[in-house]
Formats: C-alpha cells, structure tokens, sequence
C-alpha cells in the first residue's frame, strides 16, 4: 500500500513559555514519503518533532497514526515509531555492541549480535567494536544512534538532525539508508540544514515559523 | 514484558560496575555519618547503644539521598531516556527497573556494612538481627520513594538540593518503624509490629511510587 496516509496531522499548534511557535498545522505523511521540517534556528522544529514522537503533548490538534491519535495507542505507535534526537543516547562507558544489545533490550526484543554487528561493520565502525563510546568521536557516537535506528526495522523514522557531524561518507551512507528505507515503505520525518540528495524519492517540504529565514528562500 | 525489565536492570548493573567510584560514594557516606557520631556524642555504651538504631536509620536514608539525584539525571543528559520512554514498554517498568536496580546498588552494600556499625554502637546480636530486616524491608522504600522525587526534579537547577527537601519528608514512616523496631527489640517489646508496619509501607510504595515516578518523567521531559 504505497499511498495509504499513515502519520497525519491536524490543527496543531505549539507554544513555548509565553511564545506561539506555530498555529493550525495539517499535513499528511504517506507510505514511502520523507517529510523535511526546515525552518531557522528557534522556530520550533524540534518542538514539532517532540510532538510527534509524542515526548510533548500538543496544546491544540492532534497528532494521528493510522488514523488514531497517538496518545491513545501508545504502545503500538512506539513500536513502530523510531526517534534520533539532538543527543544520541549513546551510553558512553558501555561499547557499540552493548550499546545496541541495551537499545533491543529496552524495545523488548531478543538481541541478534551477529546483525548488531554487521550493522556496525556497515556504519564503519568495524574498528571500534569493543571500545567504550567515551573514546569514540562525535561523529562515530552518532554512527552507532543510526545503528540502533537500524536495528529496530521500525515503519516511522522521526531524524533530529540525522547528519550533524557526520562526514562526507557518512552523509551518503545516510542518503542510502533514507532512500532504502522509504523504498521498503516506510516513513521519516527529517529536518536538516544540509542539503539531502535523494534521486526523486518523494520529499514533502514544511516551513515551521512565521518569517522565512533568507536562506532558505 | 519480562525481557524489557531484565534489559533495564542489566544496564543499571552493568553501568554501576563500570563507574564503581559513583557507588560506592554513598557506602562510604554511610560509614563515614554512622562513626562520626560515637566522636560527637562520646563512647558510653550505653550511650551508644541507645543512639543506635536511629543514626543508622539516618545514616541509611542520607546515603540513598546521594545516589539518587542521579537515578535519570545521566540517562536524560546523553538522551537515552527519551529512548527508554519511547520504548513500547510501559514507562512504570522503566521506572520499577531502575529503582529495582538502585537498591541493588546501594541497598544490597548497606545491608552488608551495617552489622559491622551495629557493633559500632555495642547493639546486642538479636538487635543487630531486627537492624537487618528493618533495612532490608525498608531501603527499597527509599529506592522506590527516591525515584519520585528523582523524576520530579529532573533537568532542574539545584534539583539535588530540592530532591532532598522533597523526599526526606517521605522517609519519615520508614525512619519511625525501622528504628522503632531496632529499639523495640532492644527494650524487649518486641519488633513485629514495626516491622509489620514497615513491610505494608514497602508493598503501599511498590504500588504507588513507579506510578506517580512514570508520570512525573513524563511531565519533566516535555
């Protein structure tokens, strides 16, 4: 079902503290389909990105998967929902192997340690294996967050940033597994100030926040 | 169900041995609290003996107090908090594991170190023996307790200090019957009541601590 509209949104509306980030937001993301959430710095992208995760919860609207709204199935949107946030949750004294063996664990799955780590070997990080995360570089950290994004097959991706300080391998890497992951059928919500090259696959564009910034237009 | 339980549990532990500088801070609290008073109060011991069970009691709930403030506060810096919410497993789980996992850490060494401060404070065997159990049923209250108050102020300035404000109050009942019963078996009343007492305020936290933790983590989150 390449068309079926799985994540929707209607009449949101965010606010934080005194300040209306943004008001009366619908859209529809469909099977297959990567939304990018641009927008400047403190315009609320994250905020929206929380929202549909379902970490906040809306002052107005409502967030729908399925044609449900999230809050009322829980247990079911988060098995299929799969978050990367600012911070990786990449826990520095355990190594990139039990760092993933922890991300199974904590979705309530078994841990297959030889696709944990051909996973790994994939992200380039063969070399790094049994090495705490504390000695590992930004960069690499972030890597092993993607591997655990990877682990989980989940439907929806929700990517905070998915590209910062990665290299230029990495940021192809990405592109791949994004363009991969839309092509299995499944859906992300991504923003980025880097330009994503993804060959046609469909990309839906939202402008959070009231002034567009000059570069982007 | 029982595998999401096991995974946070695993973690904690495994953390915990990892960083075993950060756990055992509150064990030598605890030591360090318990003998300074026999140098404040003088060595009579009858004194001693009589002071006991209370300092200990103390002693016990100010160690839990130095672990906790950084039950979610480390999980929530390098963002895997957010990950353990997001999980399709329920967050009072996260919280029952956690908590579980904090009385492993610093309940199970408590257990261990107070004998020896028993005799510290020249208490009798049999009160040494109600001292045990007292701890044993009522440091996973603290545990438990603890993580309400570690939810609440999580991601807050000063949230140590508030955290202490905020809990203490909470340990009372557990302070009153763990050292109630500790003296009541000295002064040979008996420590059954007490310690009745104090396992149905452990089963009343069991109950309603992760509860009210989870709820409080997600509100702090947000």
């Amino acid at each position: 079902m390449p068309d079926e509209a799985l994540l929707s949104v209607h009449d949101l509306a965010c606010t934080r503290g005194e300040r209306l980030l943004f008001k009366d937001m619908n859209f529809t993301v469909r099977s297959g389909e990567l939304l990018l959430v641009q927008g400047g710095n403190g315009q609320g992208k994250t905020s929206l990105l929380r929202l549909l995760t379902g970490l906040a919860r809306p002052d107005k609207g409502e967030v729908r998967w399925r044609g449900e709204v999230i809050q009322r199935q829980r247990d079911s949107y988060h098995a299929e929902m799969m978050y990367l946030g600012h911070a990786n949750g990449v826990k520095e004294d355990l190594n990139p192997v039990e760092n993933l063996r922890f991300a199974e664990g904590l979705q309530g799955r078994a841990f297959d340690e030889a696709r944990a780590t051909a996973m790994l070997e994939r992200l380039g990080l063969a070399r790094c294996l049994d090495l705490p995360c504390r000695v590992l570089s930004f960069g690499q950290r972030r890597r092993v967050a993607l591997a655990a994004l990877l682990m989980a097959t989940a439907k929806l991706w929700i990517l905070d940033e998915p590209l910062t300080g990665l290299d230029v391998h990495a940021v192809a890497l990405m592109e791949q597994l994004i363009r991969d992951h839309l092509a299995g059928g499944g859906l992300a919500v991504a923003t980025t100030h880097q330009t994503l090259n993804l060959d046609g696959m469909p990309v839906q564009r939202l402008l959070v926040g009231k002034v567009a910034i000059p570069e982007m237009a | 169900m029982h595998r999401f339980l096991l995974a946070v549990l695993r973690r904690d532990l495994t953390l915990a041995a990892r960083r075993r500088g950060d756990w055992l801070i509150a064990q030598f609290f605890f030591v360090m609290v318990a003998s300074l008073f026999p140098l404040g109060v003088g060595p009579e011991p009858e004194m001693l003996s009589r002071i006991g069970p209370g300092v200990l009691w103390v002693a016990a709930t100010l160690a839990s107090l130095l672990s906790l403030s950084r039950l979610f506060a480390d999980d929530h810096r390098d963002g895997s908090l957010e990950h353990m919410i997001l999980s399709p497993e329920p967050t009072v789980l996260l919280v029952l594991g956690k908590s579980l996992a904090h009385w492993l850490i610093y309940g199970i060494p408590l257990l261990l170190i107070a004998p020896v401060l028993g005799l510290q404070f020249n208490l009798p065997a049999q009160a040494i023996l109600t001292l045990e159990v007292s701890l044993l049923l009522g440091t996973p209250i603290l545990s438990l307790l603890g993580g309400v108050g570690a939810a609440l102020t999580l991601g807050l300035r000063g949230g140590g200090v508030l955290l202490t404000l905020l809990i203490l109050p909470l340990y009372i009942p557990a302070l009153i019957f763990g050292a109630g019963a500790v003296d009541g078996a000295m002064a040979g009343t008996g420590s059954e009541a007490h310690l009745s007492l104090l396992g149905s305020f452990l089963v009343l936290s069991l109950m309603i601590a992760p509860w009210i933790a989870a709820a409080a983590l997600r509100v702090s989150l947000e």
